[in-house]
């Protein structure tokens, strides 16, 4: 146990991309926390996919052994927490864990739109912030400005921002000093009951579940039994520990430190995020406010390519919700697909993360059909439904009326790009609230339906401002809109994956979007077929692919046999992974790409 | 004995492996050599043969083709020494058809007489277009006029000559093309064959392709009404399409590849040479060394072959389909039966029908004209699995 003094908690806000997580690899280098030998990068992000894409989706912790230039031993605890807005809620509940925060920018970027976003939940938690200027060994390196941007678009004093490089290692030890020096100790109380806050938990194959978690009050012991206050379950702690990032166990933890308890919990679904934890008997009266539980804002189905693998599909669901209380799933049967499972996520790159690990870590090949929000159906008999799938619109006959959620987006782009980036706002029924600037970089405030964004959104707003915007959003409420259900026919049949939900004034320009990139995504038949897009009885768009008029091999002599015959036995293969709809095989990348609006 | 064995015939493939240069589009096992040990190759080649002998007695073979890589870069006294090997091993039917592909240049008229002398009764010249502009750009080495002088002196030579062009080339449009096959036709002799430019992986233009630096090549489209056209002129010339890219005067088809195409057996030497023999019940795919290096290294050895493979009821069903289906005659529907054990699916035949693209003409189910032009689509909905 450490005493509280020489404890500092803290976590680092950034933008994607802004150096975070190597900032932190260097934190616990320098501190000899992990040898150098065992150093790789990203130390922090452990799936696959947060290496591969560089961003980290679980918040992950670390404790660190400082000694400083005053000759004192201290205990850093650093939550390293996603940068991405669909674990924006991930963020807030790290945050309530620590005191401090390092707000590290980009001194070749300036402040983003997700610097913003983290910066205020940082704000919301009262925390001390060290601004933490990165990237300086690069050329286009701009200290000052970037300070000044700071002081403008946070309002927080940047003189005395640490410029770092986390890449050559340079200001690391400052950045060490600083966090001793003007990050504020926890505070708490030994002689208390025990009052620990339930940070995260996650599933371990080994252990059970395991429980990251903040010490407030009190003491946190291996053996003794505690109480979750939220359903007032009653464990017996097997192991208390910490992470180095390894984990390390310890006796007990006290008042102000971090670590982990795990207590043969069998579902993460028994720990609640934001529970208080204490002792079985006498324990704190007082529960810690708690956080609300994430919801999930994006649905689409799952289905798997080979139809033999729904069990499969079904078991690797079953085991990504264990560790995932945010990801929502039903089954679903399609009359195009069948069966498989309505998806809920927090946003798309959730999606993508969730679907990413199912075919990676599974190896069951996935047809993802599109993603939708969830819309009011307001009933003329006054009943209100929930639609998650455009397939389950009911008669429109007896619908009063549609409600669609909004959200209010923050972007942030260099002026020249402000034209694209209003003009595809409006393309998709923004409505502005608010444009300010920050020296050359425009802030634009949009209304926007949750819909118009949930797709292809954020590529097109890269595309448009050639990646440097930036772009941040929380919902807002529900509007009424008028919205209709688009189908979509292949050879004269509905293709009920494919159906979405429109706004009655963009129907027919979707809608031949559609028709043609279906039309580019179907291979061509021995027969010609018609793709069309209908609102109710009534076609609204077509195309015809026309017939396949080549596909013959010019040679087939002896020599061929074998190699031309494999070929066409793959090939025919591949057309059965394809989805067939009346005749026609529909390949899987187009229930996803047949969405893109290219703008 | 029969000499028409299970049907399909019995032929004999021969891989010369050299070029004197590389064709770009080419993806056959040809290899550029400045030094070759004729005699070394020639004792290769007979070993090769006799490994045969006991393997298939009593055959009666009906054709020997010797392909390349570039055969007329061959000594005719070893095109001869193995005419004479096979002759040992196996009784020569009466109208035995002896092919050897050849470059239309004039080294290689000069060994014609050779090559006849020693057996040869059928070339094949790779003559490739008709217009200089387009052989330079196919790598070609000859000329048009040394391409039309050598098969002068090879149709004086031989009854039987054949030559190949490649079409849907870059730049080249409908009536090009139409002009170009006029003039073909107006030297052919009775057999053409003419075959759509393929752009194959592991080429020169395939890698040109893949990065995009083949330009103005014939969309599918265009390519599809030069085949339409292709059969419409021949036809015209009396020389109809008898397989997807081969047209002969009636009788004068080639009957080496015919043992392809009917699913005959056929014996495979030399490197990266592939067969298909019968032996009792089990049909079998040899295939041997590829590179001419390690296929001399492993005939001195003893035997050139790599591991052969027993091929299923469903790789037989499915090669005989790939090739039959070829054929403008048909491929037969009860012969099917026999290679496959079961018949071709019932609902598929019909459903090709009802687009129109194959026809049953009693036993024999054939490919219509527009069936013709998108063959591999057919053999994917009727491959057995």
């Amino acid at each position: 146990m450490t005493d509280l003094a020489h404890i500092r908690n803290f976590s680092i806000v950034a933008h994607i991309d802004h150096g975070k997580s190597t900032l932190a690899d260097r934190l616990i280098q320098e501190t000899g926390t992990v040898e150098d030998r065992d150093m790789k990068e990203q130390l922090l992000d452990s799936m696959d996919i947060e290496r591969e894409r560089g961003i980290t989706i679980k918040a992950n912790t670390v404790r660190i052994d400082y000694t400083a230039d005053n000759g004192e031993k201290y205990v850093l605890n650093l939550i390293d927490t996603p940068g991405h807005v669909d674990f924006a809620y991930e963020v807030s509940r790290s945050m309530r864990a620590v005191e401090g925060s390092l707000l590290v920018v980009d001194s070749t970027q300036g402040v983003e739109a997700q610097t913003l976003a983290n910066v205020y939940q940082a704000i919301e938690a009262d925390h001390e912030l060290v601004p933490v200027l990165n990237k300086i060994d690069l050329p286009a390196s701009d200290c000052d400005r970037v300070a000044e941007q700071i002081e403008d678009v946070i309002g927080i004093d940047a003189s005395g921002a640490i410029q770092v490089s986390a890449k050559t290692g340079q200001g690391i030890h400052e950045t060490l000093e600083a966090i001793v020096e003007y990050l504020p100790a926890p505070e708490g109380t030994l002689d208390a009951p025990l009052k620990a806050m339930l940070v995260d938990s996650w599933y371990d194959a080994y252990l059970g579940v395991i429980v990251l978690v903040r010490i407030m009050d009190g003491t946190l012991k291996k053996g003794m039994r505690v109480k979750f206050m939220s359903n007032n379950t009653l464990h017996h702690v097997d192991r208390v520990g910490v992470f180095r990032p390894e984990m390390e166990m310890v006796d007990s933890l006290g008042p102000g430190e971090i670590g982990f308890l795990t207590a043969s919990i069998k579902q993460v679904r028994d720990t609640r995020v934001g529970d208080t934890i204490t002792n079985d008997r006498n324990g704190t009266e007082e529960a810690l406010d708690g956080f609300k539980p994430a919801q999930p804002v994006v649905f689409c189905g799952l289905f798997p390519v080979d139809s033999a693998e729904f069990e499969d599909l079904r078991e690797a669901i079953d085991k990504l919700a264990l560790n995932d209380a945010s990801f929502s799933f039903e089954m679903e049967t399609s009359a195009a697909l069948g069966f498989g499972f309505r998806c809920g996520f927090l946003g798309l790159l959730h999606l993508e993360v969730i679907r990413d690990r199912i075919e990676r870590e599974y190896g069951i090949e996935l047809i993802t059909t599109a993603p939708s929000v969830i819309y009011h159906i307001y009933m003329k008999d006054g009943e209100m439904l929930e639609l998650h799938n455009p397939a389950d619109m009911p008669d429109m006959s007896k619908v009063d009326h549609l409600e669609e959620p909004r959200i209010k987006a923050t972007i942030m782009v260099p002026d020249e790009y402000l034209g694209d980036v209003l003009k595809l706002c409006q393309e998709r029924r923004g409505i502005q609230e608010d444009l300010t600037y920050a020296g050359t970089r425009a802030m634009v405030v949009y209304d926007l339906p949750l819909n118009e964004v949930v797709f292809d959104f954020y590529d097109r707003l890269k595309s448009v401002t050639k990646g440097y915007a930036s772009f941040d959003y929380q919902m807002t409420g529900y509007r009424t809109d008028n919205l209709v259900k688009m189908s979509i026919l292949v050879n004269d049949e509905p293709v009920d994956a494919l159906s979405t939900m429109v706004h009655r004034d963009r129907a027919e320009m979707r809608g031949r979007a559609m028709c043609e990139k279906l039309k580019d995504l179907i291979p061509r038949h021995m027969f010609k077929i018609p793709i069309q897009a209908a609102i109710g009885g009534k076609v609204i768009a077509r195309e015809t692919l026309s017939a396949l008029r080549k596909d013959v091999t010019a040679k087939c002599y002896g020599g061929d046999a074998t190699r031309k015959r494999k070929l066409l036995e793959k090939q025919k293969a591949g057309k059965k992974k394809m989805r067939q709809f009346g005749k026609v095989d529909i390949p899987q990348e187009a229930f996803i790409s047949a969405l893109k609006m290219d703008g | 004995m029969t000499d028409d064995w299970r049907y399909g015939g019995f032929g004999l493939y021969v891989h010369w492996p050299f070029c004197q240069a590389k064709c770009p589009y080419c993806d056959f096992n040809s290899h550029v050599s400045a030094k070759i040990d004729q005699n070394a190759w020639v004792r290769a080649y007979l070993t090769e043969l006799e490994r045969y002998r006991e393997m298939l007695p009593d055959r009666v073979l009906n054709s020997i083709f010797f392909g390349g890589g570039t055969p007329s870069l061959m000594h005719p006294d070893t095109v001869a020494a193995v005419i004479e090997a096979a002759r040992d091993i196996w009784t020569f039917a009466n109208d035995i058809e002896i092919s050897l592909e050849a470059n239309p240049g004039s080294v290689e008229a000069g060994r014609f007489t050779g090559y006849r002398d020693a057996g040869v009764n059928r070339v094949s010249m790779g003559i490739q277009a008709l217009n200089d502009h387009d052989l330079k750009r196919l790598g070609r080495i000859h000329s048009v006029a040394e391409a039309k002088a050598a098969f002068d002196i090879a149709r004086n030579c031989f009854d039987r000559v054949s030559f190949d062009l490649i079409y849907a080339r870059q730049n080249q449009s409908v009536k090009d093309w139409e002009r170009e096959l006029d003039e073909a036709l107006s030297m052919a002799i009775d057999h053409l064959s003419l075959y759509q430019l393929t752009i194959e992986d592991g080429t020169a233009f395939g890698d040109r392709y893949e990065r995009g630096k083949l330009r103005d090549l014939p969309t599918d489209d265009t390519a599809a009404d030069m085949y339409i056209a292709t059969q419409e002129v021949c036809g015209k010339h009396g020389m109809p399409g008898y397989e997807i890219s081969n047209h002969a005067r009636p009788g004068a088809e080639s009957r080496h590849n015919l043992v392809y195409w009917h699913y005959g057996d056929y014996v495979g030497i030399g490197p990266g040479a592939h067969g298909r023999i019968t032996i009792g019940e089990r049909r079998i795919a040899t295939e041997t060394h590829l590179a001419p290096g390690n296929w001399l290294e492993a005939v001195n050895k003893g035997n050139g072959e790599l591991t052969p493979l027993v091929l299923t009821p469903q790789d037989r069903a499915n090669e005989y389909l790939m090739m039959g289906l070829r054929l403008s005659e048909g491929l037969d529907l009860e012969r099917f039966v026999q290679i496959a054990g079961v018949p071709l699916s019932e609902i598929r035949l019909s459903y090709l029908e009802e687009l129109g693209m194959v026809r049953r003409d009693g036993f024999l189910l054939k490919t219509t004209e527009q069936g013709r032009s998108v063959l591999n689509a057919i053999i994917k909905e009727l491959l057995v699995d």
